[in-house]
């Protein structure tokens, strides 16, 4: 039973890392209908710059807030680069978030080298009646309740948000209206980033991270972000915490860690074959 | 003038959708723009508010121009609230109790999701987003598109009122030329991309040519 708790308590935690990568493809595809393929870069980006933060003596939440921000900045370039030149259809912006993955690992590979780096986690456990819990757990999970609480009341309450919901809605009228619907886009590109970046640091922890490692990232974080048809933020974080928890099930009592990767491609695909017979037209 | 459009050219790839379209709007007048679909009229507005280039000639605005686009274009899963204070965005003033005065129905639905209004309260809801942007001239493309004659007339009377109350100036982009030529004393014609006939709205409706093409016939005095 124990042994049950903790599989699911780990799959809760790293499942809402996911549901933070996944939100980033949601709020990046919603505004612009890019899928961004360097999501998973910005977590890469961010757990290795944490990780020499730290090991330079910066104190800890300092290094995680700087790591953060400088995801947040790669976003904003990201999406310079990708969607910066007026006109540029999504497919197009599409490619050059791929290329820019690919790039990346020059990027990565030049400052950390080609190794695994992590840093430590927090240390103990949570022990409620019995039950006991990593802290690196509860604060992802925390981290996580922090992050959709803020992103919900920034779309349903400020101008800016429902500015950014209008491009979605409605990209021509966004623009009659005033919107600047690029910079809009750049906007959710900074966003995303920061949330690749936040799951960057709570998860490199649990699983350290290599230069290649984005591609599991964004794998796992497109398998959740589908769940809701890479529009609603709410179903892609029901989409991480469903995915982290199969997946741990899966690793945790076949033995094999690998099998990971597989639950979320298994889910990527029943997903897209379901939607595609349920919609002929692939409207989304 | 509050629009002078002179010499307007516009082409999409190899077809010319405006081929040297000039035209004028006075301060505080209400001016119609009539025409066959395809004519290029809603070209021409989305060329003066600016969202596509012109390939020659030129338009000057002496205030804001804010459109109400053909098909309402509201932004259908958000409230009519959020629609009404979007249409804000390059202004400040983000009070929507005069738009409720304008159209007290909104006032109740502001809740509700937009596309769940009917046609006539959505082109409410588009009126008065468009009116939120604080313009001085107030392009309408197509406000009478799918909607029940009398719910057309009354939306048009809201617009007479606040040209004759605000003095904002109104282009009215109309296929129902009737209605059009009713409600402006100027009219041009706009076809195939030319300016075929322009005048005194009391005039066109005298032509026989307009009489054929867009009255039906006979003119109801």
């Amino acid at each position: 039973m124990s042994f049950f708790v903790g599989v699911v308590a780990s799959g809760v935690a790293t499942g809402a890392a996911f549901a933070l990568v996944a939100t980033g493809f949601v709020v990046i595809h919603r505004v612009t209908r890019v899928v961004n393929f360097a999501q998973g870069v910005f977590s890469v980006l961010a757990g290795m710059l944490c990780a020499s933060l730290l090991t330079r003596g910066v104190p800890h939440p300092l290094a995680e807030v700087v790591a953060i921000t400088v995801s947040v900045i790669a976003g904003f370039l990201v999406g310079l680069v990708a969607i910066g030149r007026r006109g540029i259809p999504p497919l197009a912006s599409l490619i050059i978030t791929l290329g820019i993955g690919v790039l990346s690992y020059a990027v990565v590979i030049f400052f950390w080298g080609d190794g695994p780096v992590s840093f430590s986690m927090l240390q103990g456990r949570l022990d409620i009646g019995g039950v006991t819990m990593l802290w690196q757990y509860v604060l992802i999970v925390a981290a996580t309740a922090i992050t959709f609480g803020a992103l919900l009341l920034f779309f349903n309450l400020t101008y800016v948000g429902k500015a950014l919901t209008a491009c979605y809605s409605n990209p021509f009228a966004a623009r009659l209206v005033g919107i600047d619907v690029r910079r809009m886009g750049l906007l959710a590109f900074a966003i995303g980033g920061g949330l690749g970046g936040l799951a960057g640091v709570l998860l490199t922890p649990l699983q350290p991270v290599e230069f290649d490692s984005d591609v599991a990232i964004a794998i796992n974080g497109f398998a959740a972000a589908i769940f809701g048809g890479l529009l609603r933020p709410g179903s892609a974080l029901i989409g991480g915490l469903v995915l982290g928890v199969a997946e741990a099930l899966v690793s945790g009592y076949s033995g094999f860690a690998s099998l990971q990767s597989g639950v979320a491609l298994v889910l990527i695909l029943g997903i897209m074959v379901y939607q595609a017979g349920r919609r002929p037209e692939g409207a989304e | 003038m509050i629009l002078e459009v002179r010499g307007l050219v516009v082409r999409y790839g190899q077809a010319t959708a405006l081929d040297g379209v000039s035209l004028e709007v006075g301060e505080g007048e209400m001016v119609a723009l009539v025409g066959p679909n395809g004519a290029g009229k809603t070209t021409l507005l989305n060329t003066v508010s600016g969202l596509i280039r012109p390939a020659a000639g030129d338009y000057r605005l002496a205030g804001r121009l804010v459109q109400v686009p053909e098909g309402r274009q509201l932004f259908g899963d958000m409230t009519v609230e959020d629609n009404l204070r979007l249409g804000a965005w390059r202004v400040r003033d983000r009070d929507l109790s005069r738009i409720y005065e304008l159209f007290p129905p909104l006032a109740a639905m502001r809740q509700r999701r937009a596309y769940t209004l009917s046609g006539g309260e959505q082109q409410m809801v588009a009126v008065g987003r468009a009116l939120m942007g604080g313009p001085q001239l107030l392009a309408v493309d197509e406000l009478s598109l799918g909607l029940a004659p009398l719910v057309v007339q009354d939306l048009a009377q809201h617009v007479v009122r606040l040209n004759r109350e605000t003095g904002m100036a109104v282009l009215l982009v109309e296929q129902n030329a009737r209605l059009a030529l009713e409600l402006c004393a100027r009219a041009y014609v706009l076809e195939a991309g030319r300016v075929a006939m322009a005048g005194a709205s009391a005039e066109l409706r005298r032509s026989p040519a307009v009489q054929a093409a867009y009255l039906g016939g006979a003119v109801a005095s």
